[in-house]
């Protein structure tokens, strides 16, 4: 057995490669099987499980059946996977034991020596059934023997190595079924084939791999080998092992290329790294690019045609995987890759000649993709895309600036020289794009051909590129192209052109906030405004760039420099005005005198601005000015004073916030939040529905931020023109702060408001739109005006009392002469002191003079004679004037002191509590200045406020008053004296008061007391004034003598007619009252007078001989010390006689044990229900009383009665409650009544076990 | 280690900007501005998901011929961009991850500070030192 000593020629790799398996036997059988068989083995998959782990797969088999060589088994050592038969059939339709043993059986002996001799153990006899060939022989033996003859024969062990397929050829479900078993054994043993010549191949390659530390490992072969696995992959098209392959044979060799830079260089690398001299890009358009395979074969590859070759079969297998947006993004990887592992190798590349390789590559990628993708899906895919397209134009770029195409003269010898050198490298075109119009080779070569060619792939690139970019919104990118296209016009001498890109990217950097590209893309525009000769532009970013600080010195200077230049050279050309904003210069704060920026007409303002100038240079400044805006506002003064305190520092500083320029405006112009809390309640019950926090300028936070138009300020800036402005000529503005100052003389009144500032320098002008904060001043006029009010918090009538006169002159000038006219008012004195001084002051509260008061005083008028003072000014000083008290009233009406009026604030103030009685005083005053007389209100207060009361002991009586200070002085009182205005002459009043002068400090009182004597009973009422001196406890020496203070009251019915005498006695036999027990309490009432007139009421009783008045009494213990047992009043009728007395006897029981106080028994006289109308009178006074105790009596009443009715055998009374007549009571005037018991205590003693008491009392 | 530092704010203005050398500075201002676009398109393309998995570190934003560039955003969407040199070829994912923790904690660090007002630039001086030993020493 002779094997063929040439190499097998390598078989074409096409997809329609499939796994080799040969047919031995029957050829004819075989061809007639074999179109049924091609087709139904592919259609229903397999499981393969695979070894190491790895998942299993389900997979079509097809195969390719060849006719058995025994040149197609592979020779011990070959490695090829893709000619290795998988499978060795035998076909055969034997059904003849004679014609088997003759023929048959040798045949199969020997293609079995045969596949022994290569140990090739796949292998499956297939026989044959045939029932019309059953049916033409009759002496055939059963058909099973044959089978098992050759089982017996060849399979030992392996009996499923034999299969019958029965009538292959006809429609039958016999057949349908022996198909299915042949094919389900057909797919089993190719898959176990598989399973087991990958698993020999796999464990072979590994140990190959392994082998690649030792000297003479090639990677060149180790990548045959492995690749060879990856095709097999491939034909099973399992893409994504085959893919695995080639990632792990890009991973190994990237591996290497790192350790090779880190110093572990591989011997074999080295070859890797010679020169590059070709660079024609990557191939995508074929399957398999055999001439780079075999440059690697051959090992003569480059490092750029390993790389292609094994992208270009990543690209192929990823493609087949439908993901071509992993090929996008792996070549971007991939070139980054290459030029990367080129410079780490130092690999000598020729210029331009790795853009050139990129550059093509990129667009071989994206054709690639674009000729597999429809317009739709590219679309949506931009975003891997458009990198490549960038790459492309990158290098599209520096092969232009390579070449000198975009130079101004267009090449020169030099870059011609290099672009020939280029074009050389890129070989001839390849066949497969030789017609393709747009292939990257014809476009890289036109590219470079000419100046003209080279600005149109460019600038399609470009617009490409962004366009590409502003679909997928990434802008920044976007801008970024557009500025390096922009570099390319300013280039080709287009700046018309460049200018849109420019400043389209400055607005971008700008809205950002990058500092540094903006300054850097406004350094471009400055140049590209003045090639275009936008002379007010090119000048607005000059002064911008002249102020920017991440320019050299030098750089600011020369920007500066511009300015001032283009200033001097206009200045034969007046009446041109040049307006720019204001950037070069900052406001920093703004300094008024007076602070207050409020200014009297014709008063002087000085404003003083601190300009921060940017510039590097000092800068001469023709005028520098303020435009003022005037607006006429009447309430001008007071709303300025308002807005001082919100806005203004009390020294009259305005800060301006500093604009950082870093940040974006946005970020600046923001407002704080205003945040407020906010509560709904419900409209009905007033009750919480909601709350919650609310903004309050939402409108302003949330507003749509304009897309940075707002940024740079338009150039269309107009000067205000105006009537007023601020003007300083002639300043020089050196770098840093500088101070202007500002001065005006105020004119016609109103609101003054700063609105533009602006600077010039000859014809151009800088200005500063507005002024933000606002800043106002105000010019005012104002009316002479009075004020008059009390030193003190309140004036004290009947004492001598100060009073401040202010007279701001306002516009007025008052003249020698002029003087304050007051008429007099009777109850209120003016006091002229000698000493009154006036004091004049300026408008800033400065004193300028003093001056004597002249005071002269009439009978109806006082005339102050003010001091000369000129407008604008102040006129301060006091007067001391004193409320005399109001004249008592005569006539009867004693009762009533004071005015009506005075009385009924008198209760008012009662009522109210500590509140001083007051008095107003009316002053008129006559001004110099006006016709018309001033009234001014003045209040005075009463200080003190008294109370009388009349006070028994028996018979004897006493008339008590206080005096209550309720002022914050102490006062001095003396002479007091209280005096009988009846001049009753059987009436004497004794004072029992021993000092005449007495202190009363501020909120205390003092009392006075007079014993009441009288010759004649009953004693008369006692109408009575009092009156006492007061003077201020401090003041020394008063000038004028003052007024005592009076009050006048009356007393009744003070003569006793009654004593109640209470007494408790323990119960008999004990010693001492007991908690718990019960003792009898004692009253006996006292009649001390005969009938006197007093007694002449309804109550009296007229009987025979005798008079008689109905009395209630009551026992009331409102400390609760005492529990009253049994009724606790009754109603008796008192005999109305000189010392009769009535004894009532009670039980009650004392709660606690101690002193206690004995029980109130308190006396009511009780009026009967006589007449109708006093029935009526009744009902009112029953009202009118207290309705509590009306009831309370009412059930005391029934149930006096009712005992009564037991006791006695008043009868009727108890029928007359029902009706609605009913009695009522009346109670005795204090004076009447006298308790001598009050006041006396009884002693209990606690009971022996009274730890715990109940005691429930109906 | 790396070449560029950025930090941007919310909005996008730088709130600190390092690189070094200090030549190509204007390089990296552009280069980090623009990479902005791909930090956007991942933040909306993540959208909840990165919320949910706080999955902070946003990977190589795009790589260019001579650095990568590499993303991570905040949860208060403050963004974090280094740029490193491609030929430093150690630097992998892990590393560069750790080293976005590292520069996140210093800027938490920074945020605690009473005296730091958020949004201004920072000027920290623990967190430049920090930037500086993640950048390559330029000697």
């Amino acid at each position: 057995m002779d094997a063929p000593e040439e190499p097998q020629p390598p078989v074409v790799y096409t997809m329609e490669n499939k796994p080799i398996v040969t047919c031995a036997g029957d050829q004819n059988l075989f061809t007639s099987i074999y179109p049924t068989l091609s087709q139904q083995l592919p259609r229903e998959p397999m499981e393969w499980r695979r070894s190491y782990g790895r998942a299993p797969k389900m997979i079509h088999l097809e195969s390719n059946f060849v006719q058995f060589k025994e040149e197609l088994l592979p020779k011990e050592g070959n490695k090829a996977l893709l000619t290795f038969p998988f499978l060795h059939i035998y076909w055969t339709e034997c059904c003849d034991t004679e014609v088997y043993k003759a023929t048959v059986k040798d045949d199969l002996t020997k293609w079995q020596n045969v596949l022994k001799a290569h140990s090739s153990v796949d292998w499956l006899i297939v026989v044959v059934e045939n029932d019309a060939k059953k049916k033409n022989k009759t002496n055939i033996l059963p058909r099973t023997s044959i089978v098992d003859k050759i089982r017996n024969d060849f399979c030992n062990k392996q009996s499923d190595r034999c299969v019958v397929l029965s009538d292959p050829l006809k429609d039958s479900s016999r057949t349908q079924e022996s198909w299915n078993a042949f094919l389900t054994k057909l797919r089993t043993l190719l898959l176990m084939s598989f399973t087991k010549n990958l698993g020999k191949f796999e464990d072979d390659m590994r140990t190959l791999r392994e082998k690649r530390t030792e000297p003479g490992w090639s990677f060149c072969e180790y990548f045959m080998v492995q690749e060879e696995l990856a095709f097999v992959f491939e034909m099973l098209q399992q893409f994504e092992d085959a893919l695995v392959q080639y990632d792990e044979l890009d991973a190994l060799f990237s591996q290497y290329v790192v350790n090779f830079g880190a110093g572990d260089g591989a011997n074999w690398l080295t070859f890797f790294c010679q020169p590059v001299k070709s660079w024609n890009g990557l191939v995508l358009r074929k399957p398999i690019d055999m001439e780079k395979r075999e440059l690697i074969q051959k090992q003569e590859a480059t490092l750029l045609d390993l790389r292609s070759y094994l992208f270009s079969r990543q690209c192929t297998l990823l493609l087949f995987l439908q993901r071509p947006w992993e090929v996008a993004q792996r070549a971007l990887e991939l070139l980054h890759s290459c030029v990367q592992e080129l410079k780490l190798l130092e690999v000598s590349v020729p210029p331009g000649a790795l853009d050139c390789w990129v550059f093509l590559s990129c667009l071989e990628v994206l054709q690639r993709i674009e000729g597999c993708c429809d317009r739709a899906q590219i679309d949506s895919n931009i975003a891997h895309m458009v990198g490549l397209w960038s790459y492309a134009m990158e290098k599209l770029k520096s092969l232009g600036y390579l070449c000198g195409l975009v130079s101004e003269k267009g090449p020169n010898s030099e870059d011609l020289n290099r672009t020939v050198d280029l074009l050389a490298g890129l070989g001839a075109e390849r066949p497969e794009t030789a017609n393709t119009a747009q292939s990257p080779y014809k476009k890289l070569q036109e590219a470079l051909s000419s100046v003209e060619a080279f600005e149109k792939h460019y600038l399609d690139l470009s617009h490409a590129t962004i366009e590409m970019y502003t679909s997928i919104g990434r802008i920044r990118s976007a801008k970024l192209v557009g500025k390096d296209l922009a570099e390319f016009y300013m280039r080709k001498r287009s700046p018309q052109k460049a200018e849109m890109y420019l400043q389209g990217a400055l607005k971008n950097y700008l809205a950002e906030g990058w500092a540094l590209p903006v300054t850097h893309t406004r350094k471009q525009l400055a140049e590209c405004q003045k090639h275009l000769g936008q002379m007010e532009n090119y000048l607005q970013t000059s002064s911008l760039l002249a102020s920017d600080h991440h320019l050299t010195e030098e750089e600011r200077k020369y920007f500066c420099q511009e300015i001032l230049s283009f200033a001097s050279q206009q200045e034969d050309n007046p009446g041109h005005k040049v307006v720019l904003p204001m950037q070069f210069a900052r406001l920093k704060d703004l300094h008024f005198d007076p602070p207050n920026a409020v200014v009297h007409a014709g008063g002087v303002l000085t404003v003083e601005i601190t300009v921060c100038s940017q510039m590097p240079i000092p800068v001469h400044v023709d005028q520098i000015a303020v435009n003022v805006h005037f607006s006429i506002e009447k309430n001008n003064y007071r709303k300025t004073a308002e807005w001082l305190t919100k806005h203004k520092t009390s020294n009259g500083i305005i800060t301006f916030p500093a604009e950082a320029s870093l940040f974006p405006a946005s970020q600046n112009s923001l407002p704080a939040l205003e945040l407020s809390e906010m509560l709904e309640r419900s409209p009905s019950d007033n009750s919480l529905n909601t709350t919650g926090i609310i903004c309050r300028n939402v409108h302003m936070l949330l507003r749509r931020q304009e897309s940075g138009s707002s940024l740079e300020p338009p150039s269309g800036l107009a000067l205000e023109d105006g009537a007023h402005v601020l003007r300083c000529s002639s300043v020089t503005l050196q770098p840093g702060a500088n101070k202007i100052a500002f001065k005006t003389q105020a004119k016609e009144p109103g609101t003054y408001t700063l609105r533009q500032l602006r600077a010039s320098v000859g014809p151009v002008w800088f200005v500063l739109a507005h002024i933000h904060p606002i800043v106002q001043y105000d010019v005012y006029s104002q009316e002479p005006q009075l004020h008059v009010e009390p030193l003190a918090d309140s004036l004290l009538a009947g004492i001598p009392q100060k009073v401040k006169f202010t007279v701001t002159t306002g516009h007025y000038t008052v003249k020698n002469g002029d003087s304050l006219q007051l008429s007099n008012v009777e109850a209120m004195l003016i006091l002229c002191q000698a000493e009154n001084r006036a004091v004049v002051y300026s408008n800033s509260r400065e004193e300028c003079s003093t001056a004597l008061l002249r005071i002269q005083s009439s009978d109806k008028v006082t005339s102050i004679g003010l001091p000369t003072a000129p407008a604008y000014h102040v006129i301060e000083f006091e007067l001391e004037v004193l409320s005399l008290p109001s004249a008592p009233a005569s006539g009867g009406d004693t009762s009533v002191p004071g005015t009506p009026e005075l009385h009924r604030k008198q209760k008012d103030s009662q009522r109210a509590g500590h509140c001083m009685v007051t008095t107003d005083h009316k002053v008129s005053i006559d001004c110099p200045w006006s016709i018309y007389s001033t009234v001014i209100a003045l209040t005075f207060s009463v200080p003190f406020r008294t109370e009388h009361s009349l006070l028994s002991a028996g018979t004897r009586k006493y008339v008590q008053v206080c005096v209550q200070n309720l002022s914050e002085l102490d006062f001095e009182l003396s002479d007091s004296n209280l005096e009988d205005k009846g001049h009753a002459t059987d009436l004497r009043l004794a004072p029992l008061n021993t000092q005449s002068q007495q202190l009363i400090h501020s909120k205390q009182s003092v009392f006075f007391v007079w014993e009441l004597t009288w010759t004649q009973e009953p004693p008369p009422p006692l109408h009575c004034q009092f009156s006492v001196g007061f003077s201020p406890a401090s003041e020394e020496q008063l000038t004028v003598s003052l007024k005592p203070y009076t009050y006048e009251f009356q007393v009744e019915n003070f003569f006793t007619l009654y004593s109640v005498r209470a007494e408790i006695l323990p119960a008999s036999g004990a010693e001492y009252c007991k908690t718990g027990s019960l003792c009898s309490l004692e009253v006996s009432i006292t009649r001390l007078a005969d009938l006197l007139d007093v007694d002449k009421d309804e109550a009296l009783v007229e009987s025979e001989d005798y008079f008689s008045t109905k009395l209630m009494y009551e026992v009331v213990d409102n400390s609760s010390n005492w529990a009253v047992c049994g009724k606790s009043c009754g109603v008796i009728a008192m005999p109305l006689a000189a010392q009769a007395t009535h004894r009532v006897h009670m039980e009650v029981m004392p709660l606690f044990a101690g002193y206690l106080p004995l029980p109130d028994v308190r006396l009511f006289k009780y009026l009967p229900h006589h007449s109708a109308h006093a029935s009526q009178l009744d009902a009112d006074s029953w009202i009118e009383n207290d309705s509590l105790s009306v009831d309370k009596h009412l059930d005391d009443q029934l149930d006096c009665s009712s005992l009564r009715s037991r006791g006695s055998t008043h009868s009727t009374s108890s029928s007359e409650h029902k009706g609605l007549p009913m009695p009522r009571l009346q109670a005795l005037p204090a004076g009447q009544v006298f308790n001598s018991s009050t006041g006396m205590q009884v002693l209990v003693i606690p009971s022996q076990d009274d730890h715990v008491l109940e005691v429930s009392v109906t | 280690m790396a070449v560029c530092i950025a930090v941007i704010a919310k909005e996008n203005y730088p709130l600190y900007i390092r690189s070094t050398p200090t030549e190509s500075e204007l390089k990296f201002h552009y280069m980090v501005h623009t990479s902005l676009d791909v930090v956007d398109e991942k933040i909306s393309a993540m959208g909840k998901a990165l919320v949910d998995q706080r999955e902070l570190y946003l990977g190589l934003l795009y790589p260019t011929e001579d650095y990568k560039v590499y993303g991570y955003v905040t949860n208060s969407k403050v963004k974090f961009v280094m740029v490193v040199d491609s030929s430093n070829t150690a630097l992998r994912d892990n590393e560069i991850r750790s080293m976005f923790r590292k520069l996140h904690n210093s800027y938490t660090d920074v945020m605690c500070n009473p005296f730091y007002n958020p949004g201004d630039r920072i000027q920290s001086r623990a967190f430049d030192t920090m930037v500086t030993s993640m950048m390559i020493q330029v000697c």
